[in-house]
């Protein structure tokens, strides 16, 4: 091993796109199973405490992998992201608009994690209301990903991208069409937004991320562009 | 000093949780509400009954001790 | 005991007593000197009543205010509704730490009550004695008269009597009104509370009971208007005057609302005990042969013609039919109209007065409803009957208030009282009366906007 970890890409940088790609999975499945708990879904073999129980731990485990996921960025040499840069948006020098809205989705995180878990002492209505960015901190997440990621180009990470923004926009719908039309203004809202963000996903991807020369118009540093010509191949080509 | 269940109407808005986790005391009437003994716990029953109660979204379930009780 | 009952608004039938301080303990009491139009000024209160004792520095035993003792000896109970030892009330208030404060529930949210407004109206320097007289036993420095915002000559009235007591500065606590919607839970103590402090007029769950925190955090006594009233002639004439009328286990007297098929009805004043009979011969005979009472209010009960005849007005006496006194709420309903159309009428409009807030009385009461109605039209189950019964049995004490319970005490004393005509009724559809005007009225509005999070059944 130790030959390519010489003149390879380091371990963090396996690391942080895999924690990253993970994180998504396991954000998407809690915002899911958050949409099944509130929906009181249930059967005989999967009770409600059961679900619910499920949405809260598959979120923890989420913030878990987003820490990890944080800790390898900072910790891989390639990329100059330092720690301040994992909770303050925009003020790094590596695709400083890109990481600031994982930046803004991380503290987004933080401040439903630590409400979820003092949850005892702070009302129910309080509670909730924190609890709704989630909604937001997901599309903001997504975008981080997109943005920053240099995976995106390949086929598998894509799909599993598409796929997780097919389960929330099926989740979202699920949640909206409860209760149908009260509270007719926040409902449609919610669809509005949903349907504008996949909308410019759609018109933005192909000459986004997915187009040419996205690393240098994405900002990354200079110095880190002259290794390839092209932006971000599928093996890692920014050494 | 005993201690009993009792549920805050208001809140509850029928997830049913607590049943699930204390079927001994805790029944759901036919839109989902809980029914709610409201006797003294026996010792044995203690861990589920606070169980169920952090089981709660809304903290609708309710671990009291009879000093607390509103008349 | 004797049937003593007392007519108010007959003015061709009764003389003012004004002069006579009632040393022998007759009616009226509460109603005495009451004028034939208008309300009383301050100077007739005195000359009739005699001035409210003044403030005492002497505690009894335990600390407390003599006054408080009185009350308790006197055995006064609530007139709101519920019945609650007064004197255990006070204790409360006055145990608890805190500047207290006193409001005055003349909300009246019941359609058949008219008591607490016409008392507020014609005899405001007695509601306001009382409440000044409670206020110094709770160690209160604030009142707050809480009038229904569709009773504007109640609350003028009040506002009358307030500024004439200011002028020559009888009271030491500051008095100010407050206006309450009609919604029929909003004379509720929480509900009221509630709606002090910025809220809307709905209950909320307790503990913090109000006699704890209650306005602006406060200890709150929340008294009805006739109880304050009592409370000032019990405070002037002491609990063994008090004790002269009624029974051991209810003494003194009450105010009732008699409607429906007498030819006078209106507010009546009765001693606790005084037989039906008595109270309709005071108001000049029934009208035709009643068909049934609802005592209490409608959240009370129903009693059927057969029992009519040995029904006798205080809890103890009515207990036996599954009713209390309640708030004071006598309605006979005649021989033409329809028992099952009205209680069809009545249910669905208390299902939808309820606050909306918890589970078992927003679908409960909406069920309970529905399956009358569905006897009434003649479109029930076979089993109607017995599913309302399970219902209101599923419904009492599952809410944040008495409301659902009120009408579980409804249903089930209406499946009592007219067993054969809902089994007609379920049988035949709807019968001739049912086409007949309401008796029991209904006010078009008051009723509430419910909060859009709970009306969904989860199974």
């Amino acid at each position: 091993m130790t030959p390519i970890l010489a003149t390879g890409p380091s371990l963090y940088w396996y690391l942080t796109r895999s924690t990253g790609a993970v994180a998504l999975l396991l954000l998407t499945a809690a915002v899911v199973l958050g949409v099944v708990d509130v929906r009181r879904w249930s059967t005989p073999n999967w009770p409600r405490f059961m679900v619910d129980a499920l949405h809260r731990k598959v979120a923890l485990l989420a913030m878990i992998f987003l820490a990890l996921h944080i800790i390898t960025s900072v910790l891989d040499t390639f990329a100059p992201i330092s720690p301040i840069d994992a909770v303050v948006p925009f003020a790094g020098s590596y695709r400083p608009f890109w990481l600031g809205l994982g930046a803004i989705a991380f503290d987004l995180l933080i401040a439903v994690t630590i409400t979820s878990l003092l949850r005892q002492r702070m009302g129910y209505a309080s509670w909730r209301a924190v609890h709704w960015l989630t909604y937001a901190s997901w599309p903001i997440a997504l975008l981080h990903g997109f943005g920053t990621g240099s995976d995106v180009r390949t086929t598998w990470l894509l799909a599993l991208s598409i796929a997780c923004l097919l389960a929330v926009l099926a989740a979202v719908a699920v949640r909206v069409a409860d209760g149908w039309p009260q509270t007719l203004g926040c409902r449609g809202a919610a669809l509005g937004g949903a349907g504008a963000f996949s909308l410019f996903l759609l018109l933005w991807l192909p000459s986004g991320p997915l187009g040419s020369e996205w690393a240098r118009r994405s900002g990354t540093p200079s110095s880190l562009l002259g290794h390839s010509a092209t932006a971000g191949g599928s093996h890692g080509s920014r050494r | 000093m005993s201690q009993r269940l009792r549920v805050n109407p208001i809140s509850c808005e029928a997830h049913g949780m607590c049943a699930e986790l204390l079927p001994e005391r805790i029944s759901l009437d036919e839109w989902g509400y809980p029914i709610v003994n409201e006797e003294p716990l026996p010792p044995a029953l203690l861990d589920h009954a606070r169980r169920a109660a952090q089981a709660c979204p809304t903290f609708a379930l309710l671990l009291t001790r009879d000093r607390d009780r509103g008349s | 005991m004797s049937d003593e009952t007392l007519l108010i608004d007959a003015p061709a039938a009764w003389e003012s007593e004004i002069g006579d301080p009632q040393p022998h303990g007759t009616l009226p009491r509460l109603l005495a000197g009451i004028p034939a139009h208008g309300p009383m000024s301050l100077e007739d209160h005195l000359a009739v009543h005699g001035p409210a004792p003044a403030s005492t520095r002497r505690r009894g035993r335990r600390g407390e205010s003599p006054l408080i003792e009185q009350i308790a000896q006197a055995g006064l109970r609530g007139h709101g509704g519920a019945g609650f030892p007064t004197a255990t009330k006070l204790r409360a208030v006055a145990d608890s730490r805190g500047r207290a404060i006193v409001v005055v529930n003349a909300a009246e949210g019941e359609p058949a009550s008219l008591k607490d407004r016409t008392l507020l109206h014609a005899l405001p320097h007695l509601v306001l004695d009382g409440a000044q007289l409670a206020a110094e036993a709770v160690g209160a420095d604030e009142l707050i008269v809480c009038v229904c915002e569709s009773a504007p000559a109640s609350s003028d009235s009040a506002t009358m009597a307030i500024a004439e007591r200011r002028g020559l500065s009888v009271d030491s606590a500051r008095i100010h009104i407050a206006a309450v919607p009609g919604n029929y839970v909003a004379g509720q103590e929480s509900a009221l509370v509630n709606h002090l402090n910025g809220g809307p007029a709905i209950p909320t769950f307790t503990p913090p009971m109000v006699f704890q925190q209650g306005v602006r955090r406060r200890p709150t006594l929340v008294a009805n208007a006739e109880t304050l009233a009592h409370l000032a002639l019990i405070a002037r004439h002491g609990p063994e005057w008090f004790r002269q009328l009624g029974i051991p286990s209810q003494p003194g007297s009450a105010l009732v609302t008699l409607s429906g098929a007498v030819a006078h009805p209106g507010v009546y004043e009765i001693e606790h005990g005084a037989s039906l009979h008595s109270l309709t011969d005071a108001a000049g005979g029934t009208l035709g042969d009643p068909r049934a009472l609802l005592v209490g209010g409608y959240g009370g009960s129903w009693i059927g013609r057969e029992l009519l005849r040995g029904v006798a007005l205080s809890d103890e006496h009515l207990a036996p039919h599954a009713a209390s006194l309640g708030a004071g709420v006598i309605a006979l309903l005649s021989e033409n109209a329809c028992p099952v159309a009205e209680t069809a009428r009545v249910t669905r409009w208390l299902s939808e007065q309820s606050a909306g807030q918890c589970g078992p009385c927003v679908h409960g009461l909406d069920s309970i409803a529905s399956s009358v109605e569905e006897i009434a039209g003649g479109i029930a189950q076979a089993d109607a009957t017995q599913r309302i019964a399970r219902l209101a049995t599923l419904v009492r004490r599952r809410g944040a208030c008495g409301h659902p319970d009120g009408v579980a005490r409804l249903v089930t004393t209406a499946l009592d009282a007219f067993g054969p005509e809902l089994a007609d009724h379920a049988r035949h559809g709807p019968c001739e009366d049912c086409a007949r005007p309401a008796q029991l009225p209904l006010p078009a509005d008051g009723r509430l906007d419910r909060p859009s999070h709970k009306p969904v059944s989860w199974r």
